[in-house]
């Protein structure tokens, strides 16, 4: 029995990081949105590591909230341990991680999805997706309701067909013991969606009050109250430490001796799992040669003795994971509290996604997150915004948002997505970015706010703080290039003769000053050379100075990089015309359907001689 | 890239009487009048199709390189259907080489293998009726020229690749400990110094022997040089083994220089010998003297004769003086006169560290030896184990040299800058490396990271 539930703008399927951030986004921009989650209780879950941030996910948290996103001002909100990471290895790459209140980080994202304008929150399985002409219409949930809507965004991460192993044992179900969804697995591929299936894990989980600490290493975090989001408040919370150990000769014997019962091994897990995150068993067999591997405990709040053990993702059999838990160092008595386990899901492979992440195969059609093969709560927010945005600007009949791989790491990672093979779960880093120097998280405002703000999701009080910033910025900047020295200036030569570094030859600026290593900008400040300012600031201006010449090198490669993407290709292009295409690039073209010459020579198997013939054509037909 | 301006040698390689460079595409005709400069008063970018041309190709100070035959056809009455130049200069490889040098300097492009053919096809010069077989045609020759550029990188592919296998694993290292801190820590700033000064050497190497592949291609010059009377002429004619020299036992009898293509030992080398250096009053004398000057200091390799039987006098010392002794062979002629005036001591003091050779050219004495430093002149420098087989091309040098420049900025700034500045010039200098195969290698490193690492939480 189906009945007429309702009409919205937007309905968005699944309540996870990237749900969350799209329900948002398509409400803040003003549409009518519908939220449908299986659990509210499990709204923003972190069924695995309880951290965010880190190389990459922490530029992608501050892209996140730079455009009016929530990631970051939740886990500000949440957190319980902050750490820099990768400090003196430059500014480009240093990156903030958080440990997270698991509790609290859901607690505090339903309380903002509830106190939402125009976005309803609805508890519900939905079964059907229903298209008219090859554009999304209805959304239909199991008891019946069925909701018209001009766009879907499908954020169902890792519960389609879910299937959860732990040594022999298996079962259908979604992360947490929750139900799978496998009619919506049918219902895409009746739609002509292709799906892959991936493979990922997630370690045990012990009881505090059974581990034996003195036996571990504390790692407490920093001291300096650091932040995400740029509207927060400065963190005042107490930190939590993690705690560091290891694997033994005898954890791995373990392992060795039951490595027969490892669905890793025998051939049950079909999925392809992620090689960054590989599991502990596959550690020990790869790597045979380390004896240790590291582990980190990690409490999972404040109000709960749980704690994950990083670094032990594992489907072994339980007997097994208590055994290899009680070889470990601090570990001996331990008592396991979750058990860990593998999961297989489908996921629709994402070269049948544009840019926009709107499906090529069904209009109207939005998909991010795990469903599109990536892994990490950052990359699921991300792919969620963009997701959000575009729905609602396609509801709004505005042009697409998308974001450069010059502009933000979400473009790079969308990017990557519908552009090459993701040939096993998704994650961003670093290396992926070719203008790493420029996408750092310390200018993500800079980089991203006003696009924000265009969208409609910065609002006043952010756009406000934004203003005053750059203002200040700007001024600051202008004030340490016009403020110059002599080398007769006697001050100056001391100072310099004090950090040991050359005395001037010639007239020079604060600024130019500043990119000796040895020069700080708080010595300018505290001899009076140029004004006080807030911390950040002062931040930006010594970065944006003391790598003027790197950052000026990747601009150059960026205004090269650009005149390929300017060269769009039409919609309509029908590459069987393109005569004289190698046979791999005719296939991949008509797969991916690039949407710039740009994005067409970053495609596996399109050769330079491709490009240029397609531009050829391309000049040939506009003539 | 859509129909720049494009350059290359038309004509088979080779010496041969004429040799042409094709030039096509918009602006081709902008780019040669830049650098060439008619007999008559014609402006080339006004000249209609099918018009040829006479004049020089210029060199950047002015100085003439050829003396060429210009034809203009243009579009789309040509080979391409684009505007295309051809340029009819001497067929030795130098003054085409020179001239295609030029071509580039003055903004074009060097065509890709089949690219003229190519262009043709897809401005409809070829039969578009039977585009089905056509295009089989077109793919064959275009695979071909591309099969052709595998092979002559086919010996270089495993000097390239373990180049590239070891910046693979340096761009490994330095991600890993960016990305993956807690899993891998620091880098190891003195294995990625040891892993730089190798990925150098390596470039060294390759550049090097694709310095020596194109001595074969392109050959050297070698001048002849001493005194009059002391045997130049002889020395050519024995290594020509043809007459063309006048030999007389005058003093001074050769006036001009004389020139030929001789092959030693595989390289193709331009000899030339000089007329008699010495103080005189004659004015056509005169002007062979300094034409002998200009020459020797040009050449790449210098024969400087003694006559074993006249002994060394102040004005064998006056030549010497202005010789580079890094390019010197010296050949002691003479040698089946019993009378001997330049004894082995005098040569010892006087010629330290120079090769020298005592023979006799009319005997034939000594020649095969001189062949031999030949060789070993202009090869050296080249390193040891010479099974590097190389070709590389002007494109392929160019990438090779400026993934040099990266690597060494790199190693210059290893311990200075952080590392996300480094890692712009390791990686760039992979990414450049990569132009030569057209290989795209960002996702090598991150496959290299997985393999190498452990990586896991």
């Amino acid at each position: 029995m189906i009945y007429e539930a309702g009409k919205y703008d937007v309905a968005v399927i699944g309540g996870g990081h990237a749900g969350c951030e799209a329900a948002l986004a398509a409400a803040r921009m003003g549409c009518h949105t519908l939220l449908v989650t299986m659990s509210v209780e499990y709204i923003a879950l972190m069924p695995c590591n309880p951290s965010i941030g880190g190389p990459a996910k922490a530029q992608l948290v501050r892209e996140i909230d730079a455009l009016g996103g929530e990631m970051g001002i939740n886990i500000d909100k949440s957190s319980i341990q902050m750490r820099m990471i990768n400090t003196g290895k430059g500014p480009a790459v240093q990156a903030l991680r958080a440990q997270a209140d698991k509790h609290e980080y859901g607690r505090e994202m339903i309380k903002t999805i509830l106190g939402q304008e125009r976005l309803d929150l609805l508890m519900a399985e939905v079964e059907n997706i229903e298209s008219e002409a090859g554009q999304v219409k209805f959304i239909i949930t199991r008891t019946g309701a069925r909701y018209e809507c001009q766009t879907v965004v499908l954020t169902s991460g890792t519960y389609l067909k879910g299937r959860i192993i732990a040594g022999e044992v298996m079962y259908d179900g979604g992360p947490g013991n929750q139900f799978p969804a496998a009619k919506l697995a049918d219902n895409l591929r009746e739609m002509g969606i292709k799906l892959g299936r991936f493979k990922t894990g997630t370690p045990p989980r012990i009881d505090r009050k059974s581990v034996d600490f003195s036996k571990t290493i504390e790692q407490p975090g920093d001291e300096i109250p650091w932040r995400f989001s740029f509207i927060s408040p400065p963190s005042r919370q107490k930190q939590l430490s993690c705690w560091l150990t290891h694997s033994t000769a005898e954890t791995h014997r373990i392992v060795m001796d039951n490595i027969h019962r490892a669905p890793m091994f025998t051939g049950v897990i079909k999925g392809i799992g992620p090689r960054y995150c590989p599991s502990f068993e596959a550690k020990v067999v790869q790597f045979a040669h380390k004896n240790s591997h590291q582990l980190f405990i990690e409490p999972e709040g404040r109000d709960t003795d749980e704690m994950y053990v990083q670094g032990l993702n594992t489907s072994l059999p339980e007997d097994v994971q208590m055994q290899v838990l009680h070889s470990i160092p601090g570990l001996e008595k331990v008592h396991m509290i979750r058990t860990g386990y593998a999961i297989e899901y489908d996921y629709v492979i994402p070269s049948q996604a544009k840019l926009s992440l709107e499906s090529m195969v069904v209009k109207g059609l939005f998909t991010a997150g795990q469903i599109n093969g990536t892994s990490g709560y950052e990359e699921a927010a991300a792919q969620g915004l963009i997701a959000g945005i575009n729905a609602a600007l396609k509801v709004q009949n505005r042009e697409p948002f998308i974001l450069k791989r010059s502009e933000a790491y979400i473009g790079v990672m969308i990017d990557d997505l519908v552009t090459k093979a993701v040939d096993e779960p998704y994650r961003l880093l670093t290396s992926r970015a070719e203008y790493r120097l420029l996408l750092r998280q310390d200018n993500a405002d800079l980089r991203l706010t006003e696009k924000g703000r265009q969208l409609g999701l910065v609002d006043d009080y952010r756009w406000s703080l934004f203003q005053a910033k750059r203002a200040a910025l700007e001024e600051a900047t202008r004030v340490m290039q016009r403020t110059t020295f002599t080398p007769a200036n006697a001050e100056v030569g001391q100072y310099l003769a004090a950090k040991k570094t050359a005395p001037l030859h010639d007239r020079i600026s604060l600024w130019e000053l500043l990119r000796r290593p040895e020069v700080k900008i708080n010595d300018f400040i505290e001899r009076g050379w140029m004004p006080s300012s807030d911390s950040e600031i002062l931040g930006q201006l010594e970065i944006q100075s003391k790598y003027e010449g790197y950052i000026n090198k990747q601009r150059e490669q960026v205004q090269r990089f650009e005149r390929l993407e300017s060269k769009k290709l039409p919609v309509d292009i029908n590459y069987d015309e393109v005569y004289s295409l190698s046979n791999e690039a005719l296939q991949k073209l008509k797969e991916i359907r690039p949407e710039s010459i740009g994005q067409a020579s970053r495609i596996a198997g399109v050769s330079p001689a491709d490009i240029n013939i397609l531009w050829i054509y391309l000049e040939k037909r506009r003539n | 890239m859509i129909n720049d301006a494009i350059a290359a040698v038309a004509t088979p390689p080779g010496e041969g009487g004429i040799g042409i460079i094709r030039l096509s595409g918009q602006g081709s005709i902008d780019c040669i009048s830049k650098i060439f400069v008619p007999f008559k008063e014609v402006k080339l970018t006004e000249r209609k199709g099918f018009t040829l041309n006479l004049g020089w190709i210029i060199d950047h100070d002015g100085t003439k390189i050829d003396e060429v035959l210009l034809g203009i056809m243009r579009a789309p009455h040509s080979y391409t259907g684009e505007d295309v130049a051809e340029i009819n200069c001497h067929g030795g490889s130098m003054p085409m080489r020179r001239c295609l040098q030029r071509c580039l300097d003055a903004g074009l492009r060097l065509a890709e293998p089949g690219e003229f053919t190519k262009r043709a096809f897809l401005n409809g010069r070829l039969d578009l009726s039977q585009a089905e077989a056509v295009i089989d045609v077109i793919r064959a020759k275009t695979d071909r020229g591309l099969k052709l550029a595998l092979q002559q990188l086919e010996g270089k592919n495993q000097y390239i690749n373990a180049i590239e296998d070891r910046l693979l694993r340096l761009n490994a290292m330095l991600e890993a400990s960016l990305d993956f801190p807690e899993d891998v820590g620091d880098l190891d700033y003195e294995e990625a110094a040891s892993i730089l000064t190798q990925i150098q050497a390596g470039l060294d190497q390759v550049i090097e022997a694709g310095r020596r592949n194109e001595i074969y291609r392109d050959g050297i010059e070698v001048v002849i040089c001493g005194k009059p009377n002391v045997g130049k002429s002889s020395l050519l004619n024995a290594l020509l083994k043809k007459e063309k020299a006048i030999v007389t036992d005058i003093p001074g009898t050769t006036r001009d220089v004389v020139e030929d293509y001789i092959n030693i030992r595989g390289i193709p080398v331009k000899i030339m010998d000089t007329a008699g250096i010495r103080l005189t009053e004659d004015f056509v004398e005169k002007m062979g003297v300094e034409k002998s000057r200009e020459v020797m200091e040009k050449a790449d390799l210098l024969i400087f004769i003694l006559d074993v039987s006249a002994g060394i006098n102040q004005e064998d010392l006056d030549i010497y003086r202005d010789i580079d002794r890094e390019r010197l062979i010296v050949l002691v002629n003479k040698e089946d006169i019993e009378e001997k005036k330049i004894s082995a001591a005098e040569i010892e003091v006087l010629f330290k560290g120079v090769k020298v050779i005592r023979g006799s050219v009319k005997n034939e004495m000594g020649i095969e030896e001189l062949e031999k430093a030949v060789e070993e002149k202009i090869l050296s420098g080249a390193v040891p184990g010479d099974g590097i087989e190389i070709m590389v091309n002007l494109r392929q040098k160019d990438a090779l040299l400026r993934s040099r420049a990266q690597v060494v900025n790199a190693l210059h700034t290893l311990r200075e800058v952080p590392l996300d500045c480094l890692g712009i010039d390791i990686w760039g200098a992979l990414e450049t490396l990569g132009e030569i195969s057209g290989k795209t290698l960002k996702e090598d490193v991150i496959d290299r990271i997985f393999h190498d690492f452990c990586i896991g939480k």
